[in-house]
Protein backbone atom coordinates (compact mmCIF):
# COMPACT_ATOMS: atom_id res chain seq x y z
CA UNK A 1 0.00 0.00 0.00
CA UNK A 2 1.41 3.39 -0.94
CA UNK A 3 1.93 5.49 2.13
CA UNK A 4 0.68 8.64 0.44
CA UNK A 5 -2.68 7.07 -0.36
CA UNK A 6 -3.15 5.52 3.05
CA UNK A 7 -4.85 8.01 5.29
CA UNK A 8 -4.73 7.92 9.04
CA UNK A 9 -7.64 5.47 9.17
CA UNK A 10 -5.73 3.01 7.00
CA UNK A 11 -8.10 3.40 4.05
CA UNK A 12 -6.59 3.00 0.58
CA UNK A 13 -9.62 3.88 -1.51
CA UNK A 14 -7.89 3.36 -4.85
CA UNK A 15 -7.03 -0.20 -3.89
CA UNK A 16 -10.61 -0.64 -2.68
CA UNK A 17 -11.89 0.36 -6.16
CA UNK A 18 -9.52 -2.08 -7.83
CA UNK A 19 -10.50 -4.87 -5.42
CA UNK A 20 -14.17 -4.22 -6.23
CA UNK A 21 -13.29 -4.56 -9.95
CA UNK A 22 -11.60 -7.90 -9.29
CA UNK A 23 -14.46 -9.14 -7.15
CA UNK A 24 -16.95 -8.28 -9.92
CA UNK A 25 -14.72 -9.85 -12.60
CA UNK A 26 -14.33 -6.62 -14.58
CA UNK A 27 -12.46 -7.29 -17.84
CA UNK A 28 -12.46 -4.03 -19.82
CA UNK A 29 -11.64 -0.64 -18.33
CA UNK A 30 -11.97 2.22 -20.82
CA UNK A 31 -10.72 5.53 -19.48
CA UNK A 32 -9.86 9.12 -20.14
CA UNK A 33 -7.13 9.76 -17.58
CA UNK A 34 -7.55 11.87 -14.50
CA UNK A 35 -5.07 12.40 -11.70
CA UNK A 36 -7.68 11.06 -9.29
CA UNK A 37 -7.94 7.79 -11.24
CA UNK A 38 -4.21 7.42 -11.93
CA UNK A 39 -3.48 4.74 -9.32
CA UNK A 40 -6.48 2.62 -10.36
CA UNK A 41 -5.43 2.97 -14.00
CA UNK A 42 -1.92 1.76 -13.07
CA UNK A 43 -3.35 -1.23 -11.21
CA UNK A 44 -5.55 -2.12 -14.19
CA UNK A 45 -2.53 -1.93 -16.50
CA UNK A 46 -0.60 -4.26 -14.18
CA UNK A 47 -3.35 -6.90 -14.13
CA UNK A 48 -3.02 -9.54 -16.87
CA UNK A 49 -6.74 -10.33 -16.69
CA UNK A 50 -7.88 -6.77 -17.36
CA UNK A 51 -7.84 -4.79 -20.55
CA UNK A 52 -7.28 -1.05 -20.09
CA UNK A 53 -8.56 0.97 -23.06
CA UNK A 54 -7.24 4.51 -23.38
CA UNK A 55 -9.87 6.70 -25.09
CA UNK A 56 -9.69 9.93 -27.06
CA UNK A 57 -13.05 11.05 -25.65
CA UNK A 58 -15.34 9.68 -22.98
CA UNK A 59 -18.37 8.74 -25.12
CA UNK A 60 -16.23 6.12 -26.86
CA UNK A 61 -16.24 4.28 -23.55
CA UNK A 62 -20.03 4.30 -23.25
CA UNK A 63 -20.26 2.49 -26.59
CA UNK A 64 -17.39 0.08 -25.87
CA UNK A 65 -18.92 -0.92 -22.52
CA UNK A 66 -22.15 -1.87 -24.34
CA UNK A 67 -20.28 -3.90 -26.95
CA UNK A 68 -18.24 -5.62 -24.24
CA UNK A 69 -21.37 -6.63 -22.33
CA UNK A 70 -22.96 -8.04 -25.50
CA UNK A 71 -19.89 -10.24 -25.82
CA UNK A 72 -19.95 -11.30 -22.17
CA UNK A 73 -17.35 -8.94 -20.63
CA UNK A 74 -18.09 -6.56 -17.79
CA UNK A 75 -16.60 -3.05 -17.94
CA UNK A 76 -16.27 0.16 -15.97
CA UNK A 77 -15.71 3.57 -17.55
CA UNK A 78 -13.35 5.94 -15.72
CA UNK A 79 -13.48 9.66 -16.37
CA UNK A 80 -13.55 13.06 -14.71
CA UNK A 81 -16.57 15.30 -14.38
CA UNK A 82 -15.75 17.38 -17.46
CA UNK A 83 -16.11 14.22 -19.56
CA UNK A 84 -19.76 13.73 -18.65
CA UNK A 85 -20.75 16.51 -21.03
CA UNK A 86 -19.04 14.68 -23.88
CA UNK A 87 -21.15 11.58 -23.24
CA UNK A 88 -24.69 12.93 -23.24
CA UNK A 89 -26.09 11.62 -26.54
CA UNK A 90 -24.18 8.34 -26.28
CA UNK A 91 -25.88 7.72 -22.93
CA UNK A 92 -29.12 7.32 -24.89
CA UNK A 93 -27.74 3.95 -26.03
CA UNK A 94 -27.97 2.76 -22.41
CA UNK A 95 -31.61 3.70 -21.90
CA UNK A 96 -32.77 2.69 -25.38
CA UNK A 97 -31.38 -0.82 -24.95
CA UNK A 98 -31.41 -1.09 -21.15
CA UNK A 99 -27.70 -1.88 -20.99
CA UNK A 100 -26.04 -2.32 -17.60
CA UNK A 101 -23.40 0.36 -17.07
CA UNK A 102 -21.08 1.67 -14.38
CA UNK A 103 -18.90 4.76 -14.55
CA UNK A 104 -16.68 6.16 -11.83
CA UNK A 105 -16.27 9.91 -12.09
CA UNK A 106 -13.70 12.00 -10.26
CA UNK A 107 -15.05 15.46 -9.53
CA UNK A 108 -13.21 18.62 -10.46
CA UNK A 109 -14.46 22.14 -9.96
CA UNK A 110 -15.35 21.71 -6.29
CA UNK A 111 -13.13 21.78 -3.21
CA UNK A 112 -10.10 24.04 -3.65
CA UNK A 113 -10.33 24.03 -7.46
CA UNK A 114 -7.77 26.42 -8.89
CA UNK A 115 -9.16 26.30 -12.44
CA UNK A 116 -12.53 28.01 -12.77
CA UNK A 117 -12.99 26.51 -16.25
CA UNK A 118 -13.74 23.20 -14.53
CA UNK A 119 -16.66 24.63 -12.56
CA UNK A 120 -19.60 24.85 -15.04
CA UNK A 121 -19.50 21.18 -16.11
CA UNK A 122 -18.79 20.08 -12.56
CA UNK A 123 -21.89 21.90 -11.34
CA UNK A 124 -23.97 20.24 -14.07
CA UNK A 125 -22.53 16.72 -13.71
CA UNK A 126 -25.05 15.18 -11.35
CA UNK A 127 -28.04 16.82 -13.07
CA UNK A 128 -26.87 15.82 -16.56
CA UNK A 129 -26.44 12.18 -15.57
CA UNK A 130 -29.84 12.10 -13.88
CA UNK A 131 -31.52 13.68 -16.90
CA UNK A 132 -30.05 10.90 -19.03
CA UNK A 133 -31.46 8.25 -16.71
CA UNK A 134 -28.48 7.25 -14.58
CA UNK A 135 -28.63 6.55 -10.87
CA UNK A 136 -26.02 8.88 -9.31
CA UNK A 137 -24.22 7.97 -6.10
CA UNK A 138 -21.88 10.55 -4.67
CA UNK A 139 -19.12 9.56 -2.27
CA UNK A 140 -17.58 11.99 0.22
CA UNK A 141 -15.75 9.66 2.63
CA UNK A 142 -12.81 7.41 1.81
CA UNK A 143 -14.26 4.44 3.66
CA UNK A 144 -17.43 4.62 1.57
CA UNK A 145 -15.62 4.29 -1.77
CA UNK A 146 -15.09 0.52 -1.80
CA UNK A 147 -18.58 -0.45 -0.63
CA UNK A 148 -20.23 2.04 -3.02
CA UNK A 149 -18.31 0.81 -6.08
CA UNK A 150 -18.91 -2.78 -5.04
CA UNK A 151 -22.64 -2.19 -4.69
CA UNK A 152 -22.81 -0.27 -7.98
CA UNK A 153 -21.17 -3.12 -9.89
CA UNK A 154 -23.42 -5.67 -8.22
CA UNK A 155 -26.62 -3.73 -8.97
CA UNK A 156 -25.66 -2.88 -12.54
CA UNK A 157 -24.59 -6.35 -13.58
CA UNK A 158 -27.19 -8.31 -11.63
CA UNK A 159 -30.17 -6.30 -12.85
CA UNK A 160 -29.24 -4.06 -15.79
CA UNK A 161 -28.96 -0.76 -13.92
CA UNK A 162 -27.03 2.32 -14.98
CA UNK A 163 -25.00 3.82 -12.17
CA UNK A 164 -22.54 6.71 -11.91
CA UNK A 165 -20.35 6.91 -8.80
CA UNK A 166 -19.06 10.42 -8.20
CA UNK A 167 -15.90 10.77 -6.11
CA UNK A 168 -15.89 14.23 -4.54
CA UNK A 169 -12.87 16.47 -4.99
CA UNK A 170 -12.50 16.72 -1.24
CA UNK A 171 -12.10 12.96 -1.08
CA UNK A 172 -9.55 12.85 -3.90
CA UNK A 173 -7.67 15.86 -2.68
CA UNK A 174 -6.98 19.22 -4.27
CA UNK A 175 -4.97 19.02 -7.45
CA UNK A 176 -1.35 19.75 -6.56
CA UNK A 177 0.73 22.10 -8.70
CA UNK B 1 -20.80 0.75 -56.41
CA UNK B 2 -24.32 0.06 -55.24
CA UNK B 3 -24.37 -0.06 -51.42
CA UNK B 4 -26.86 -2.91 -51.25
CA UNK B 5 -24.75 -5.12 -53.53
CA UNK B 6 -21.66 -4.35 -51.44
CA UNK B 7 -23.38 -5.14 -48.14
CA UNK B 8 -24.97 -8.28 -49.50
CA UNK B 9 -21.49 -9.59 -50.37
CA UNK B 10 -20.07 -8.59 -46.97
CA UNK B 11 -22.93 -10.39 -45.18
CA UNK B 12 -22.83 -13.56 -47.29
CA UNK B 13 -21.46 -16.89 -45.96
CA UNK B 14 -21.20 -15.20 -42.59
CA UNK B 15 -21.19 -18.24 -40.30
CA UNK B 16 -20.76 -16.79 -36.81
CA UNK B 17 -19.88 -13.28 -37.95
CA UNK B 18 -21.22 -10.64 -35.55
CA UNK B 19 -22.33 -7.39 -37.20
CA UNK B 20 -22.84 -3.94 -35.69
CA UNK B 21 -24.47 -1.47 -38.08
CA UNK B 22 -24.29 2.33 -37.83
CA UNK B 23 -27.48 4.37 -37.77
CA UNK B 24 -29.31 5.30 -40.95
CA UNK B 25 -28.64 3.66 -44.29
CA UNK B 26 -26.03 1.11 -43.11
CA UNK B 27 -28.60 -0.31 -40.66
CA UNK B 28 -31.15 -0.58 -43.52
CA UNK B 29 -28.51 -2.11 -45.82
CA UNK B 30 -27.57 -4.79 -43.28
CA UNK B 31 -31.24 -5.59 -42.72
CA UNK B 32 -31.86 -5.77 -46.47
CA UNK B 33 -29.05 -8.34 -46.75
CA UNK B 34 -31.02 -10.64 -44.42
CA UNK B 35 -32.19 -10.21 -40.85
CA UNK B 36 -30.17 -12.11 -38.24
CA UNK B 37 -30.08 -12.27 -34.45
CA UNK B 38 -26.35 -11.69 -34.84
CA UNK B 39 -26.95 -8.18 -36.21
CA UNK B 40 -26.88 -5.32 -33.73
CA UNK B 41 -28.74 -2.52 -35.48
CA UNK B 42 -27.98 0.96 -34.18
CA UNK B 43 -30.73 3.51 -34.68
CA UNK B 44 -28.90 6.27 -32.82
CA UNK B 45 -25.72 6.77 -30.73
CA UNK B 46 -24.03 8.40 -33.72
CA UNK B 47 -20.26 7.94 -33.62
CA UNK B 48 -20.47 4.83 -31.44
CA UNK B 49 -20.66 1.93 -33.92
CA UNK B 50 -16.92 1.25 -34.20
CA UNK B 51 -16.47 1.43 -30.42
CA UNK B 52 -19.31 -1.03 -29.86
CA UNK B 53 -17.45 -3.28 -32.27
CA UNK B 54 -14.25 -2.83 -30.26
CA UNK B 55 -15.82 -3.84 -26.93
CA UNK B 56 -17.49 -6.81 -28.59
CA UNK B 57 -14.38 -7.99 -30.44
CA UNK B 58 -12.25 -7.84 -27.28
CA UNK B 59 -14.87 -9.83 -25.39
CA UNK B 60 -15.21 -12.45 -28.17
CA UNK B 61 -11.71 -13.02 -29.55
CA UNK B 62 -12.79 -16.19 -31.38
CA UNK B 63 -15.65 -14.51 -33.23
CA UNK B 64 -15.20 -12.25 -36.24
CA UNK B 65 -16.80 -8.84 -35.71
CA UNK B 66 -17.78 -6.55 -38.58
CA UNK B 67 -18.88 -2.95 -38.12
CA UNK B 68 -20.73 -1.58 -41.15
CA UNK B 69 -21.27 2.15 -40.96
CA UNK B 70 -21.33 5.33 -43.03
CA UNK B 71 -18.81 8.09 -43.63
CA UNK B 72 -20.78 10.59 -41.54
CA UNK B 73 -21.07 8.23 -38.58
CA UNK B 74 -17.38 7.36 -38.67
CA UNK B 75 -16.37 11.01 -39.02
CA UNK B 76 -18.21 11.70 -35.76
CA UNK B 77 -16.15 8.95 -34.13
CA UNK B 78 -12.81 9.75 -35.75
CA UNK B 79 -11.00 9.40 -32.43
CA UNK B 80 -12.32 5.85 -32.18
CA UNK B 81 -9.98 4.87 -35.02
CA UNK B 82 -7.06 5.94 -32.81
CA UNK B 83 -8.46 4.08 -29.79
CA UNK B 84 -9.12 0.90 -31.79
CA UNK B 85 -5.69 0.96 -33.45
CA UNK B 86 -4.06 0.99 -30.00
CA UNK B 87 -6.02 -2.16 -29.03
CA UNK B 88 -5.56 -3.91 -32.41
CA UNK B 89 -8.04 -6.78 -32.08
CA UNK B 90 -7.35 -9.13 -34.98
CA UNK B 91 -10.99 -10.19 -35.23
CA UNK B 92 -12.40 -6.71 -35.95
CA UNK B 93 -13.15 -5.14 -39.33
CA UNK B 94 -14.52 -1.61 -39.68
CA UNK B 95 -16.22 -1.17 -43.06
CA UNK B 96 -17.32 2.34 -43.98
CA UNK B 97 -19.83 2.75 -46.82
CA UNK B 98 -18.49 6.04 -48.09
CA UNK B 99 -20.88 7.94 -50.35
CA UNK B 100 -19.20 11.22 -49.41
CA UNK B 101 -22.53 12.63 -48.24
CA UNK B 102 -24.87 12.85 -45.27
CA UNK B 103 -27.53 10.77 -46.99
CA UNK B 104 -30.21 10.84 -44.29
CA UNK B 105 -30.35 14.59 -43.88
CA UNK B 106 -30.55 16.02 -47.37
CA UNK B 107 -27.42 14.77 -49.10
CA UNK B 108 -25.08 17.47 -47.88
CA UNK B 109 -21.50 16.75 -48.93
CA UNK B 110 -19.40 15.25 -46.08
CA UNK B 111 -15.72 15.71 -45.30
CA UNK B 112 -14.79 12.66 -47.37
CA UNK B 113 -16.29 14.44 -50.38
CA UNK B 114 -13.94 17.32 -49.69
CA UNK B 115 -10.43 16.56 -48.44
CA UNK B 116 -10.58 13.75 -45.88
CA UNK B 117 -9.47 10.17 -46.48
CA UNK B 118 -10.70 7.88 -43.70
CA UNK B 119 -8.34 5.19 -44.98
CA UNK B 120 -5.37 7.51 -44.45
CA UNK B 121 -6.62 8.35 -40.95
CA UNK B 122 -6.91 4.64 -40.15
CA UNK B 123 -3.47 3.95 -41.59
CA UNK B 124 -1.87 6.84 -39.72
CA UNK B 125 -3.57 5.67 -36.53
CA UNK B 126 -1.91 2.27 -36.83
CA UNK B 127 -4.44 -0.04 -38.49
CA UNK B 128 -2.28 -2.84 -39.96
CA UNK B 129 -4.69 -3.12 -42.92
CA UNK B 130 -6.50 -0.04 -44.27
CA UNK B 131 -7.86 -0.19 -47.81
CA UNK B 132 -9.94 1.83 -50.23
CA UNK B 133 -12.31 -0.50 -52.07
CA UNK B 134 -13.37 0.88 -55.42
CA UNK B 135 -14.60 -2.14 -57.38
CA UNK B 136 -16.75 -5.19 -56.63
CA UNK B 137 -13.73 -7.43 -57.07
CA UNK B 138 -12.00 -5.42 -54.29
CA UNK B 139 -15.02 -6.08 -52.09
CA UNK B 140 -15.03 -9.80 -52.89
CA UNK B 141 -11.30 -10.05 -52.09
CA UNK B 142 -11.76 -8.37 -48.71
CA UNK B 143 -14.84 -10.47 -47.97
CA UNK B 144 -12.75 -13.62 -48.44
CA UNK B 145 -10.53 -12.51 -45.51
CA UNK B 146 -13.34 -11.37 -43.23
CA UNK B 147 -13.53 -14.56 -41.18
CA UNK B 148 -9.76 -15.18 -40.96
CA UNK B 149 -9.16 -12.98 -37.89
CA UNK B 150 -5.64 -12.25 -39.13
CA UNK B 151 -5.53 -8.47 -38.79
CA UNK B 152 -7.45 -5.50 -37.52
CA UNK B 153 -8.85 -4.14 -40.79
CA UNK B 154 -10.32 -0.88 -42.02
CA UNK B 155 -12.22 -0.84 -45.32
CA UNK B 156 -13.36 2.38 -46.93
CA UNK B 157 -15.86 1.32 -49.57
CA UNK B 158 -16.81 3.90 -52.16
CA UNK B 159 -20.54 3.68 -52.90
CA UNK B 160 -22.84 5.82 -55.02
CA UNK B 161 -25.49 8.20 -53.69
CA UNK B 162 -28.14 6.28 -55.60
CA UNK B 163 -31.33 6.05 -53.51
CA UNK B 164 -32.37 2.58 -52.41
CA UNK B 165 -35.59 1.41 -50.82
CA UNK B 166 -35.63 1.57 -47.01
CA UNK B 167 -35.47 -1.82 -45.33
CA UNK B 168 -36.34 -1.31 -41.69
CA UNK B 169 -35.31 -3.74 -38.93
CA UNK B 170 -36.91 -3.84 -35.49
CA UNK B 171 -36.65 -0.56 -33.63
CA UNK B 172 -36.90 -1.85 -30.06
CA UNK B 173 -33.36 -1.57 -28.64
CA UNK B 174 -34.05 -3.97 -25.79
CA UNK B 175 -35.20 -6.66 -28.21
CA UNK B 176 -32.21 -6.01 -30.51
CA UNK B 177 -29.91 -6.39 -27.50
CA UNK B 178 -31.59 -9.47 -25.99
CA UNK B 179 -31.80 -11.48 -29.17
CA UNK B 180 -28.18 -10.63 -30.07
CA UNK B 181 -26.92 -11.68 -26.64
CA UNK B 182 -29.00 -14.86 -26.61
CA UNK B 183 -27.73 -15.83 -30.04
CA UNK B 184 -24.06 -15.56 -29.11
CA UNK B 185 -24.50 -17.20 -25.73
CA UNK B 186 -25.96 -20.18 -27.59
CA UNK B 187 -23.05 -20.33 -30.02
CA UNK B 188 -20.09 -22.59 -29.37
CA UNK B 189 -17.03 -21.41 -31.25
Amino acid sequence: MDSDTKNKNGINWEKDIFDAFKFANIKQVPYVPDAGHSKVIDMVHSDPDMNPIVLTTEEEGVASCCGAWLGGDKSVLLMQSSGVGNCINMLSLLSNCNFPFVTIITMRGEFGEFNSWQVPMSSATKGSLRLMGLNVQRVEQKEEVGPTVNAALYSAYSSDQRIAVLLSQKLIGRKKW
Amino acid sequence: MNRREVVSILCSKRENLLIVSGLGSPTYDVHAAGDSDKNFYLWGAMGGAAMMGLGLSLARPDNSVLVITGDGEQLMGLGALATIAVQKPKNLTIAVLDNEHFGETGMQKSHTGHTVSLTSVAKASGFPVALDLITMSDVIKSHDKLLNNENLTFLNIKVSTQQVKRSLPILDGIEIKNRFKRSIENTEI
